[in-house]
């Protein structure tokens, strides 16, 4: 009996990653600490998953030809797993656990036969191979869209970006009365909760994202899935399963099967996350087993065992078959080009597609975002927000910035500090240059795009009132919004003397304070759009820059 | 067992020695208390409807509270209504220390900490927290004379002395690389952020301002000190001690500067200051409010201090942009409101140098 504790070992490890991830996602947000430096910085390491998740690795190998910073700590993941098969899926893996913890929930549909017949080896789970093979094939070609179904991808935009907003707007909802209470012990108690949870787990302002609901939909239907049939997701799309699904077919670990003692009474099947067959007479396959152990622990007459260097039949690979592995090539030699033909990369790109501090030109950017959403958690003034059409189908979930709901902070880099593919490749706030001690004459600042004014709608253009609070906010020095007294008549008749705002596009950086904090804020009269950002040398305006 | 019955469609057995064939019937007792339960909720309902009818109105915002927020002490003819103190000129570069002696000294002068702030009193004291700036930027007041501030406060009894801004940029970045925050917390105080939550509908009473958001903690002190610093301002000139009060508000204050002058004095008139203290220890004299270029920074190591607002500004805006009131209409406007005079060389100021 001594393998039977292996169940309770696997949920002590599952829990504990589980909070971990949470509790890494929650410390996604900037968190200045008291270090005596003015500047800040991502502290902790908010983006391990990411560097632990050998599919970001590999995607990322096959279309840069490189890894990006830390990535090759997937290794950690990926060489156990060529021994021991895929423990991460039943160990470790944050989307596995919660499916698991919704699969094991009492279920009408999922009783006594069913269940047992639920857990059966089932064709349609290659499919997360085929949707493997397509996704590499893609990332070969230079498309990331296989980013969009990593698990932690997956976690960060349904958790970070759907869920943990809305407890935040919950929370607040509930403490404001007290904080406003007129009784004196209500409202200390009031503003202490709000402080501590603010000082921890709130945001002191409300984020939203848009596309939040289709995100949390998304999320809530693939675990109502898994309530149906056992780890869902798992079983057939996730593509880090897959991978690590073909590589555990050397795995040198294995499940025993004791035939002689095994009366066939399917309790193994009970439990089995992986679908992966662990019954007596029929060979177990190696390729879907989560090694979760609940076999072993379940067969009364302890004839399932995990063994090194067993000797049995076995299914080691997927078993694909050519049609479906054509299928996955075919798919993936396709996709990039019939993407990129509806959306093209030069002229006809969205103007208000605006990319992070630090991103890369738009091709290497598609080349290596995996829209994990960590870049838009993080962002103090919740300025990145998840593209829908901006960036054409190709870049759906990829980071956006609206200055209309956040400006890009002057000194803030911490987008570029998590991502973990160098999409936003990690730039100090020194080389982004829009403060003091910056850009010098060598090096210019790191440009998003160029301001503009809708003269049609700007106070004092077209109604003769003074205004100019976008020349207020300009961050740059010397600004790059300079001002002309203009004589105006007002609807009186009555001359005016007032300032009229221009933008200088050799100064702009394109941070969206002006469009922030235009008075006219549901469609500002000063508005950035993506020409003249310094990633693009195709997209400029002026010859040269002073 | 009465309650079986009230299915219809569920006919109870038929009685011990009944008919066969007669249709069943309730008792007279249930039948009575089948009434009363219908008759109730349908009273109910109609007692509510009714009741509810008569209480719709078109929603109108609740009154905003009504509060002008005087906070002086009262007049000394003992004491100068401005203090100013620096260091002489060619005093070389920036040290730690001076901006210290520097409000120890003008304050002195002024009669010190004691004239102005009681054992038990929460003061709450209003830096200009800004900008996303470091304090070389001179964007931010200078962290060092917040410190000293709250140090004095403490050592006088203050119950509470709170540091706070509703910054620009975004807060935690403002407050942390100013340097204030932990400035300001190792001195004893405690630093508050601007709370979205945290806002009140205060009516301020002004000409231009009528109903504002104003962050509570504004709301709630005893006493308050203004600690702007002196910058350039594209639209203004300069923004000086009564434009720091923009800082209390929430709102979309970007609609202030369509009528600048008019709402600077507005605001002075709702939140009288017990005592002005300016940091011109380094002044911000180009591509203000924001600058982040050193070579917009000039370092005057001087701090003043006043219980006159309107004069302070007037003096700044004389001394550093050689800006007469009659070029900054809102001294001239908040003078004639009576909230101060422009005519600061009719006072006594009481200049001192510190070495």
């Amino acid at each position: 009996m001594a393998h039977s504790r292996l169940p309770h070992y696997r949920r002590v490890s599952q829990t504990f990653f589980l909070l971990l991830f949470l509790a890494l996602l929650i410390l996604t947000t900037m968190r200045p600490g008291s270090t005596g430096s003015a500047d800040i910085h991502m502290r902790g390491p908010v983006r391990m998953f990411f560097l632990l998740d050998p599919l970001v690795a590999i995607s990322n190998a096959l279309a840069t030809h490189a890894l990006y910073r830390g990535l090759v700590l997937s290794l950690v993941i990926l060489m156990p797993t060529i021994f021991l098969g895929r423990f991460f899926c039943g160990w470790i893996c944050p989307m596995g656990t919660l499916q698991h913890l919704v699969g094991s929930l009492k279920s009408e549909a999922k009783r006594g036969k069913q269940r047992i017949e639920s857990n059966r080896y089932k064709r349609w789970q290659t499919i997360k191979y085929v949707v493997l093979i397509a996704g590499l094939i893609a990332a070969v070609f230079g498309s990331m869209v296989i980013g969009t179904l990593d698990p932690f991808s997956l976690l960060v935009r349904s958790i970070g970006l759907a869920l943990l907003p809305a407890v935040n707007l919950g929370t607040r909802a509930l403490l404001v009365p007290l904080e406003h209470s007129h009784v004196h012990v209500i409202k200390m108690f009031g503003a202490y909760a709000s402080t501590g949870l603010q000082r921890t787990v709130l945001d002191l302002r409300q984020a939203h994202f848009n596309q939040a609901i289709v995100f949390g939909l998304l999320f809530l239907v693939i675990l109502w899935a898994s309530m149906r049939v056992t780890r869902f997701w798992c079983r057939s799309i996730c593509p880090l399963g897959a991978l690590l699904g073909a590589v555990s077919r050397w795995s040198i670990l294995g499940l025993h099967k004791d035939a002689s003692s095994c009366d066939k009474c399917n309790r193994c099947l009970l439990d089995c996350q992986g679908g992966d067959d662990p019954i007596g007479g029929v060979p177990w396959r190696k390729s879907e087993c989560l090694m979760c152990m609940n076999c072993v622990g379940s067969c009364p007459h302890e004839s399932l065992e995990f063994r090194f260097f067993r000797r049995e039949h076995e299914v080691a690979s997927p078993d694909l078959g050519r049609r479906r592995t054509v299928t996955g090539l075919a798919a993936g030699v396709a996709a990039v080009p019939i993407l990129r033909a509806n959306t093209g990369l030069g002229k006809s790109r969205h103007e208000r597609l605006i990319r992070p501090p630090g991103s890369l030109d738009e091709p290497d950017f598609l080349s290596r975002c995996i829209r994990c959403g960590e870049c838009m958690k993080v962002c103090p003034n919740n300025s990145l927000q998840p593209t829908l059409t901006e960036a054409g189908m190709e870049g759906l979930w990829t980071p956006t910035l609206v200055p209309k709901i956040g400006y890009c902070e002057p000194s803030c880099v911490l987008c570029s500090e998590v991502c973990p593919t160098g999409a936003i490749w990690q730039i100090t706030s020194k080389e982004k240059g829009w403060v003091a001690g910056g850009a010098t004459q060598n090096s210019q600042p790191v440009r998003l795009g160029t301001a503009f004014y809708d003269r049609g709608r700007c106070l004092p253009w077209a109604m003769a009132t003074e205004c100019i609070v976008c020349e207020e906010w300009c961050p740059v020095s010397p600004k790059a919004i300079y001002v002309e007294e203009a004589q105006v008549v007002d609807s009186a008749g009555k001359a005016k003397t007032l300032k009229q705002p221009r933008v200088d596009p050799s100064r702009c950086v394109g941070c969206g304070a002006c469009e922030y904090a235009c008075p006219l804020q549901e469609r500002p009269a000063v508005y950035v759009t993506s020409i003249g950002e310094s990633r693009s040398p195709s997209s400029q305006i002026l010859l040269k820059r002073s | 067992m009465p309650d079986q019955n009230l299915h219809a469609n569920k006919p109870a057995p038929a009685p011990q020695g009944a008919t066969v064939g007669e249709p069943s019937l309730l008792n007279r007792r249930d039948a009575l208390l089948q009434i009363l339960r219908v008759g109730g909720v349908a009273a109910a309902a109609t007692g509510a409807g009714f009741w509810l009818d008569a209480r719709s109105r078109r929603p109108v915002p609740s009154a905003p509270e009504v509060a002008r927020r005087d906070h002086r002490v009262s007049a000394a003819s003992e004491w100068p209504t401005l203090a100013v103190a620096h260091f002489a000129a060619g005093s070389g570069d920036a040290k730690a220390g001076e901006p210290r002696a520097l409000v120890q000294k003008a304050l002195g002068d002024l009669g010190g900490i004691e004239r102005f702030i009681r054992r038990q009193d929460v003061v709450v004291i209003k830096p200009n927290i800004a900008w996303d700036r470091t304090p070389e930027q001179a964007a931010n007041t200078n962290p060092e004379l917040v410190a000293e501030i709250v140090r004095q406060c403490r050592e006088v009894g203050a119950k509470r002395v709170i540091v706070t801004d509703v910054s620009c940029n975004e807060a935690r970045r403002c407050f942390h690389r100013s340097g204030i925050e932990a400035a300001a917390r190792e001195a004893g105080a405690e630093v508050v952020l601007p709370d979205p939550d945290l806002f009140r509908e205060v009516d301020l009473g002004g000409v231009m301002l009528k109903s504002w958001p104003v962050f509570t903690p504004f709301l709630e002190a005893d006493k308050i000190i203004n600690l702007p610093i002196a910058k350039h301002h594209g639209l203004c000139g300069v923004t000086l001690g009564m434009k720091n009060w923009y800082g209390i508000l929430g709102g979309q204050r970007s609609r202030l500067h369509q009528q600048i002058h008019q709402s600077l004095v507005d605001l002075a008139g709702f939140m009288l200051p017990t005592l002005t203290i300016m940091d011109c220890y380094r002044i911000l004299l180009r591509n203000g409010p924001t600058g982040g270029n050193l070579e917009d920074v000039a370092l005057k190591k001087t701090v003043m201090a006043g219980t006159d607002p309107v004069a302070l500004d007037a003096y700044v805006a004389k001394a550093y942009w050689n800006l007469d009131p009659e070029h900054l209409p809102y001294l001239q406007l908040a003078a004639n409101r009576g909230l101060g005079t422009v005519e600061f060389e009719k006072l006594a100021v009481k200049v001192s140098q510190v070495s």
